[in-house]
């Protein structure tokens, strides 16, 4: 039993928070833009080689730095949109679609470029689990990416329920044309939702990376769960994704867990399948997914 | 006279491998052009085909599947067959998908391909790849080996060509246009878009598995990162909005022009830097030059893209547009033909 | 006086159609004008001429005299114009109070005050001003929909058949609620399918048939006559 929560649940829910982070995104432009933004994980992979270089450069801590990393990749996202998307506001989905897979390559090709593609770590040394209540372990670092990812959903939540731009990016996702006929600057919410979603993106990444490395491969590698989750939860409601996300943490997790006789029920090698299993599922049974968000 | 040689196969290669993309760019055409189906696993089909290819045709192995001893037509053609079974099944379940979630399920598609020619590897040899592949024609001298399996390549992609062609002009191509166009008349007059779409991305996904079973002949070896992926299919896709997609001379195009772009942009990123690295220049050492040749590649991959971006800007409809094939004059007065003219 | 509103000589539609030929209207401070007219006459496309949705081809909108033809919408939001459209006219993921919150959107000021003089205005909707506006009824959607578009004291509120699809007890309401809007001191130009009963409350109305004015006249005259009786008073509208 402690085993199981131990190795298999709170890495779960730490992978959960970390596709969470991401999917919240991919809702929100999803929801916002209309279209599914393919670059979304390399957004994420340039925010954590950005927190790489400024840890190098100061060597603070890489919670101390991410707000600046986020800071630059927003700047970034907003000027790719400036190049690559806003031609494309009012023509059909799939040429945002197609941009949005050419802008993915180009992303992780800079990235390659400058950074070169060895594995590298945000942190070295070896963290000591604490121990609660004899049994129960769990690594410093995990307690700092669940606490931190409630710390920045609750800012979300924040945002979009109590600002004047969150409702407006609400009532936006909900319905574009009235919100360009109550007045509602479109392309301010527009903007507001791009630094949103690669804010997050870029703690998603930051997180990711502390718990394992950094590698020009991580963000495509989330891709897949990150839209999973999206799906899930139900694709245009960012609260959809944050339950969407954990729900296929934990079950990736899980699934290396020997539930029937001593042998993980799913070769370790295949749980990036578990994600996609779930978003086909989703996509056959309920496409609108759980709290029914936008459907096609 | 060696420098001309060394150019004349280097241009024979250059063909080569740019009929092979042709033919995975047709393909797409069948299922984007056609259809308008966004498959992004172009990479899966073609390692599908590739790996059919070769387990079918090596000699034995103690490390994958092996020693079937298939005539190599017979295998190619099992390599078809086996990419248009498993497009069956994906197409069965995601066809019905709009274009982004079909994207991103094909994607999944190619990934989870991509696991199982890694961890399967009592069939497939993992990460380490099956070599040895018999190839067309190897056992003829230089360069007619090279020759003969060029013309092979040219040859499928002309028959490729013409058969589409045909079935663009027949009754079969119209309702594919008038499906893309106009789905819901399509739909009101009776088609059966399901079944179109489903046929659509079979066949054009059985092209990829061919295409991939010439790579695995031209490289004579094949491991589950053959040619980058996510690379691979990414180059089929600019390769046919560059040429002109809906349009399969635009696809042939673009496949040859795209390639020629890819591979040339190496050697003279090559030659840059040994330039730059030279005796005379010695601005880089050569240490430095290896290291900047392996950035470089990168670099090109972003100009890749960037050619993409602003062909999707300025000039989205590629370098060949579409046009419209006359229908076939005994068919002119087809009432049930649910499209005509632009 | 400066009218509010001037339609002179509108000719335009979507995209290279031509809905509208040579339309003349106009609206005064403190009336309510209304449009009626058979199916596919171009009222709703009249009314969006002004907000900016429509290619105007010829002809000139004036908003108290400014020159608005062709603005945007977001632009003529600013200017002074509330439009309801006839549906999908309120957020429904957004609660009752953020909708009212939204119609005040391009002002920086803070919309509380005028938040609860909505209230006022429909009181039933106080005590749901933090349920999700998709749970609300039909009717009570309607109010959510023209409270947001008062929040900002319009010049002039474009309502696009603000009964459609309502019971004949919201029906009424509506049609009662508009007319204390306007004796509170909005300035109305409405659409209705409900013909005879909108000329009802209104100051002056407009027939149109296939995208031409056809007879114009108070709403008492309207009604009395017996040609636009005949087109289509008399048949009315089924439920």
């Amino acid at each position: 039993m402690m085993e199981f929560l131990n190795f298999y649940l709170v890495p779960g829910v730490v992978l959960g928070c970390i596709y969470a982070l991401g999917a919240i995104g991919i809702s929100l432009t999803f929801g916002i833009l209309r279209f599914s933004n393919f670059a979304h994980g390399e957004t994420m992979t340039l925010g954590v080689y950005f927190t790489l270089s400024l840890i190098h450069l100061t060597g603070l801590h890489p919670l101390a730095v991410m707000p600046i990393s986020m800071a630059l990749t927003a700047a970034a996202v907003l000027g790719m949109d400036r190049a690559f998307f806003k031609p494309f506001r009012n023509s059909p989905t799939i040429m945002l679609v197609i941009a949005s897979f050419g802008l993915m390559l180009m992303i992780r090709s800079v990235i390659q470029f400058f950074w070169g593609v060895q594995l590298q770590a945000l942190q070295t040394g070896i963290q000591r689990p604490w121990v609660l209540l004899e049994s129960f372990r769990i690594l410093p670092k995990h307690v700092l990416i669940i606490g931190a990812t409630v710390v920045l959903m609750m800012a979300v939540h924040l945002l979009l329920t109590r600002t004047k731009i969150g409702k407006a990016m609400r009532a936006t996702s909900d319905n574009p044309e009235l919100a360009a006929l109550t007045g509602i600057d479109t392309e301010l919410v527009v903007k507001a939702t791009w630094i949103m979603g690669a804010s997050l993106a870029v703690a998603a990444g930051v997180f990711l990376a502390l718990d394992t490395h950094v590698e020009t491969m991580m963000g495509f590698k989330l891709l897949l769960p990150m839209f999973a989750a999206a799906i899930l939860g139900g694709i245009g409601k960012p609260y959809g994704a944050v339950i969407g996300g954990l729900v296929i943490g934990i079950a990736e997790e899980i699934s290396a867990y020997p539930w029937i006789g001593t042998e993980p029920l799913l070769p370790p090698g295949y749980k990036a399948g578990v994600a996609f299993a779930i978003m086909v599922a989703m996509l056959i049974w309920r496409p609108q997914g759980l709290l029914r968000g936008r459907q096609f | 006279m060696e420098q001309y040689y060394g150019l004349f196969i280097y241009g024979l290669s250059l063909l080569t491998m740019g009929g092979i993309y042709a033919v995975l760019t047709l393909g797409l055409n069948v299922q984007w052009g056609f259809t308008g189906l966004f498959n992004a696993g172009i990479a899966g089909f073609l390692a599908v085909g590739a790996y059919v290819q070769a387990i079918l045709t090596t000699p034995i192995s103690r490390d994958h599947l092996g020693a079937y001893n298939v005539p190599i037509p017979l295998a190619m053609l099992a390599a078809m067959v086996v990419s248009a079974a498993v497009a069956w099944a994906i197409a069965k379940i995601c066809i019905r998908l709009r274009s982004d979630y079909l994207a991103i399920a094909t994607i999944g598609i190619a990934e989870i391909l991509r696991l199982v020619f890694k961890n399967e590897i009592w069939a497939t040899n993992g990460p380490r790849g099956v070599s040895q592949i018999p190839k067309a024609f190897e056992t003829l001298p230089q360069p007619w080996n090279t020759l003969a399996f060029l013309a092979m390549v040219l040859g499928i992609v002309a028959v490729i060509y013409l058969a589409l062609e045909k079935a663009r002009a027949a009754p079969w191509g119209r309702v594919m246009t008038a499906i893309r166009e106009n789905e819901t008349a399509a739909s009101a007059a009776g088609k059966n878009i399901e079944a179109f779409r489903l046929e659509s991305f079979v066949i054009g996904s059985a092209l990829m598995g061919l295409a991939g079973a010439l790579l695995a002949q031209y490289l004579k070896q094949i491991d589950p990162q053959v040619s980058d992926p996510l690379t691979a299919t990414f180059l089929v896709w600019v390769m046919l909005i560059a040429g002109g997609s809906a349009n399969n001379r635009g696809a042939i195009l673009g496949a040859m022009l795209l390639w020629v772009v890819w591979s040339g942009s190496e050697i003279v990123s090559q030659r840059f830097l040994s330039l730059l690295s030279s005796d005379w220049l010695g601005i880089l050492t050569i240490t430095e030059a290896g290291e900047w040749s392996i950035r470089f590649a990168y670099l090109r991959v972003f100009i890749i893209g960037l050619i993409l971006q602003i062909i999707l800007q300025k000039r989205p409809q590629g370098v060949l547009p579409e046009k419209r094939p006359k229908p076939h004059p005994r068919l002119r007065g087809d009432a049930t033909a649910a499209s005509q003219g632009d | 006086m400066t009218r509010v509103l001037e339609l002179d000589g509108i000719h335009g539609g979507y995209g290279e159609t031509e809905i509208l030929h040579d339309i003349n209207m106009h609206v005064d401070p403190g009336e309510i004008v209304v449009i009626v007219g058979p199916n596919g006459a171009g009222k709703s496309t009249a009314m969006k001429a002004v907000f900016g949705l429509l290619n105007i081809r010829k002809g000139a909108i004036r908003l108290q005299g400014a020159d608005i033809t062709n603005t945007p919408p977001q632009q003529v939001v600013r200017e002074g114009v509330a439009f309801v459209p006839q549906s999908a006219n309120v957020f429904v993921s957004l609660s009752v109070e953020e909708n009212l919150e939204m119609g005040a959107y391009v002002s920086s000021a803070d919309p509380g005050p005028r938040v609860e003089e909505i209230f006022q205005l429909f009181p039933p909707l106080r005590e749901k001003r933090r349920q999700p506006t998709g749970s609300l009824s039909g009717g009570q959607r309607q109010m959510v929909a023209m409270g947001k578009a008062l929040m900002l004291h319009p010049k002039i509120l474009l309502l696009d058949e603000p009964t459609a699809g309502l019971s004949p007890k919201y029906r009424g309401e509506i049609f009662q609620i508009v007319r204390d809007i306007n004796a509170a001191g909005a300035t109305i130009l409405m659409v209705e399918q409900n013909a005879k009963q909108a000329l009802r409350i209104a100051h002056r109305g407009y027939v149109l048939v296939d995208g031409e004015n056809r007879y114009t006249g108070t709403g008492a005259e309207l009604i009395a006559d017996d040609e636009v009786a005949r087109m289509f008073l008399g048949g009315g509208r089924t439920t």
